[in-house]
């Protein structure tokens, strides 16, 4: 095998790709899912505005990893959407719901309720179906010539179920970070608890989710998972153990800025540690890098798209957050 | 009919697109028309014309919101529905399909934030670039869209390996004849469906006897882009001719309707085509021209379906309508636009309140084109999915039960009807409204940046 390939180029970009995507539209589902925990319209206001001008182009890096995926790993995105039809349904009609409540609950007051209801139920689902997609690909997805030969609620097991809690709690944690940043006064004291909620809660969540893997829902595929966490994986979950452990100390301490930051490198921590558990498969445990990549063609066809749209629209981005940069209005509701 | 997944996937694939294509349609005519009024002003100065481009920017941005929503849907259904042909076709269409999300993403990252945004922070000239780039992305989107679905219809520059269809010509397969024909052909389509829905909002506010000058601009420029526009796309519409013609003869011969083969063919104006029978029902037809309108030859001989092993045939009643409801629209547009330009040139057109009444009730017509034309290109295909290579039934998931399509397809129908209720009530309430409408309440696109993030609703980051 090869060291460096095309195809390996395109898997890094996808996983750079994948990371920007959680710890950007992390924030903003997170922020979604507290607004299902507050019925206080003089949080709520504040809230949206803290993701109004993000939240959709956090949102756009799905369907550059979709794109992408289509474009290097055809057998990748064929396995992976069938495996996950239902969630993947689930997904978008969350996605839909969460995006037009930001337009739609300025429009009408008489029905605010419901608009405010589909943005919080969108987002925790959203959040919900994209963690316990990562459970079912640990643990294992089957697959025969190529396709998907599984039944529609093969994910449906207490491991992913767990990681799937596991990360609306996770986003909402990055969401109470975020709104600390962002937010002033009452809305920030309260996010600032919420940190320190939510971070006890991922801590309950994960040894949950260890005994669940190890007694009622042990199988082939996590058996394989749990040989395969080297060197990189204990790091990975080392470093995101005391980044959680600071960020409780921090919410405590009121080092606002600290906070996002490092919520952010728990998120990248934890990634790390999957990625040294899932490498070099795409579909664990049966379609590598390699054999499921495109042809040479393809990939380098696709090249430019990957080495000079991507870069622009990364610094485009930055922009767009230097420009909102500072905290929102605390007089909210038009 | 037995509810199967095939049937059912290739139902919600047809529901989410006609949803979808409406949007786009307009959306990539709105943006090229927002770049000509844009120049207009820059060029002239008049304020009518940044009334006119700050109404239809309002328009635009929810048209574009919905566009994209139902865009992302239609990315991921090549994978969930139709995994076979995803895994097998990726390395062709995975770059098509790829170059169009990262076209559209960098559209809305970069110029489409400063055309919603942008209007007191940059230049005028800067601005009108911003303007002349979002209608080139949006062109460019429909050029990689439409160069994905040319290859499904005529696949070349591929070599079949292990059964997957690996690229061997891409300048062939992006620039191909018949790419840029259906190409040109779709982007004049959306160009047309746009003049026309301006032209009936013109015409709406003078029959209302409101935004006089407004309306006056959009009157003349709908009607006459229509009118230059039209005679382009019946040109274009018969080379299509020619390459289903020489391309796809089944499905020519469904659009035809022609069951035998003939030599010379028969033209069949209307009828209605009997599948069981194999024959037209109270059929209006001239014989002897049909193969001269397919080929400029008087007695060429044309194929018919027979010709065909019946596991090949494409069905009938759809292409055969479609076809000629599209054709039909193209001459209401033709009529609508000529007859108005020639009224507008003799100063009459204000006046003859039937004429506006007709330009108004046109306004649909450029998406009935644009949909009866997909569906005939598209069921004219069938039953090939990539055409003569892969059949629609064999591109279908093989994992995907009965119950969860039908689940997706229930689901999809449900969620669009509510987006697509609220969005085209919004749509109406502005164009209702009109031009010179309370633009300080209705700040609209001016809010923010994005299409469903406008920040007439929460107070923003006082960065701004």
């Amino acid at each position: 095998m090869e060291i460096f390939s095309l195809a390996h180029l395109w898997a890094g970009i996808i996983a750079v790709a994948i990371l920007v995507y959680v710890l950007l539209d992390g924030f903003d589902l997170g922020v979604g899912i507290l607004f299902g925990m507050t019925r206080d319209g003089a949080k709520r206001g504040p809230m949206m505005a803290a993701i109004a001008p993000f939240w959709d182009g956090n949102e756009t890096w799905l369907v550059v990893i979709g794109a992408s995926l289509f474009a290097a790993f055809p057998a990748v995105y064929a396995v992976f959407l069938s495996a996950f039809y239902l969630p993947v349904l689930l997904l978008l009609v969350g996605l839909i719901f969460r995006g037009v409540a930001f337009e739609f609950r300025y429009r009408s007051e008489r029905i605010r309720g419901v608009w405010d209801f589909g943005f919080a139920a969108g987002s925790t689902m959203a959040a919900f179906v994209q963690g316990a997609a990562v459970g079912a690909m640990m643990r294992g997805i089957p697959v025969e010539d190529g396709q998907f030969a599984g039944t529609s609620l093969e994910w449906l097991h207490p491991f992913p179920v767990l990681t799937g809690i596991g990360l609306v709690l996770g986003y909402a944690l990055l969401g109470a970070c975020w709104l600390v940043l962002k937010t002033e006064g009452a809305v920030a004291d309260w996010a600032r608890d919420m940190v320190f909620w939510m971070a006890i809660g991922v801590l309950a969540i994960v040894g949950p989710a260890i005994v669940a893997a190890l007694t009622v829902d042990m199988s082939p595929g996590l058996t394989q998972a749990a040989a395969r966490f080297g060197m990189l994986s204990s790091l990975g979950a080392a470093v995101g153990f005391y980044a959680l452990l600071l960020l409780v100390a921090c919410a405590r301490l009121r080092l606002d800025g600290m906070l996002y930051p490092l919520g952010a490198l728990f998120f990248a921590a934890t990634f790390v540690a999957l990625a040294g558990m899932m490498w070099p498969y795409m579909i664990p445990y049966t379609l590598t890098v390699q054999d499921a990549a495109a042809p040479e063609a393809s990939l380098r066809f696709m090249l430019f798209a990957g080495v000079v749209i991507l870069p622009v629209v990364a610094i485009y981005t930055i922009g767009v957050y230097w420009l909102f940069r500072g905290k929102v209005a605390s007089s909210e509701e038009p | 009919m037995a509810l199967d997944p095939l049937i059912l996937s290739r139902l919600q694939f047809a529901f989410v697109i006609s949803f979808h294509i409406i949007f786009p349609a307009f959306t990539i005519g709105l943006a090229a028309w927002l770049a000509t009024v844009e120049g207009l002003r820059f060029a002239t100065g008049r304020a009518v014309y940044r009334r006119i481009f700050d109404f239809w920017l309002r328009i635009f941005a929810v048209s574009f919101g919905l566009g994209v929503v139902s865009g992302i849907v239609m990315a991921f259904q090549f994978g969930t529905n139709w995994s076979v042909l995803a895994e097998r076709a990726g390395p062709i269409q995975g770059p098509l399909i790829g170059y169009e999300a990262f076209t559209a993403f960098l559209l809305e990252a970069t110029f489409f934030g400063v055309m919603l945004l942008g209007r007191d922070r940059v230049r005028p000239g800067t601005y009108l670039l911003a303007c002349c780039m979002v209608s080139l992305g949006t062109i460019l989107s429909s050029f990689w869209i439409l160069a994905n679905n040319t290859w499904m219809q005529v696949p070349i520059g591929h070599e079949v390996i292990d059964g997957r269809f690996v690229p061997t010509d891409w300048r062939g397969i992006v620039l191909g004849p018949v790419m840029l024909t259906r190409w040109l052909h779709m982007l004049l389509a959306a160009f047309l469906t746009t003049a026309i829905c301006v032209a009936a909002t013109g015409a709406w506010y003078v029959l209302r006897d409101i935004h006089r000058a407004e309306a006056r601009v959009m009157l003349t420029w709908g009607l006459g882009l229509a009118a230059v526009l039209i005679p382009m796309q019946m040109f274009l519409g018969h080379l299509n001719g020619l390459y289903v013609y020489e391309h796809q003869p089944a499905k020519f011969a469904a659009i035809e309707a022609r069951w035998k083969d003939e030599q010379p063919g028969t033209e069949v104006w209307l009828a209605w085509p009997d599948a069981a029978r194999q024959e037209n029902l109270l059929s209006i037809e001239t014989p002897g021209i049909g193969s001269f309108i397919a080929t400029g030859e008087w007695d060429a001989p044309m194929t018919g379906l027979e010709s065909f092993p019946e596991e090949d045939r494409p069905p009938v009643v759809i292409p055969f309508f479609g076809f000629r409801i599209m054709v039909g629209m193209g001459l209401v547009m033709l009529a609508v636009s000529w007859m108005g330009t020639l009224l507008r040139v003799t100063g009459q057109l204000e006046t003859s309140r039937w004429f506006l009444w007709v330009t108004f009730l046109a306004f649909p017509s450029g998406f009935i084109a644009v949909l009866t034309g997909w569906y005939t290109a598209e069921v004219g295909r069938q039953p090939w999915v990539i055409y003569g290579l892969l059949r629609t039934e064999d591109a279908v998931t093989p994992a995907l039960t009965t119950t969860d399509a039908l689940i997706s397809l229930v689901v999809f129908v449900l969620v669009y009807g509510i987006l697509g209720g609220f969005g085209v009530r919004y749509i109406y309430k502005l164009l209702r409204e009109g031009p010179s409408g309370p633009s300080g309440a209705a700040p609209g696109a001016y809010g923010s940046r994005r299409p469903f993030a406008r920040g007439d609703g929460p107070g923003v980051a006082d960065g701004r």
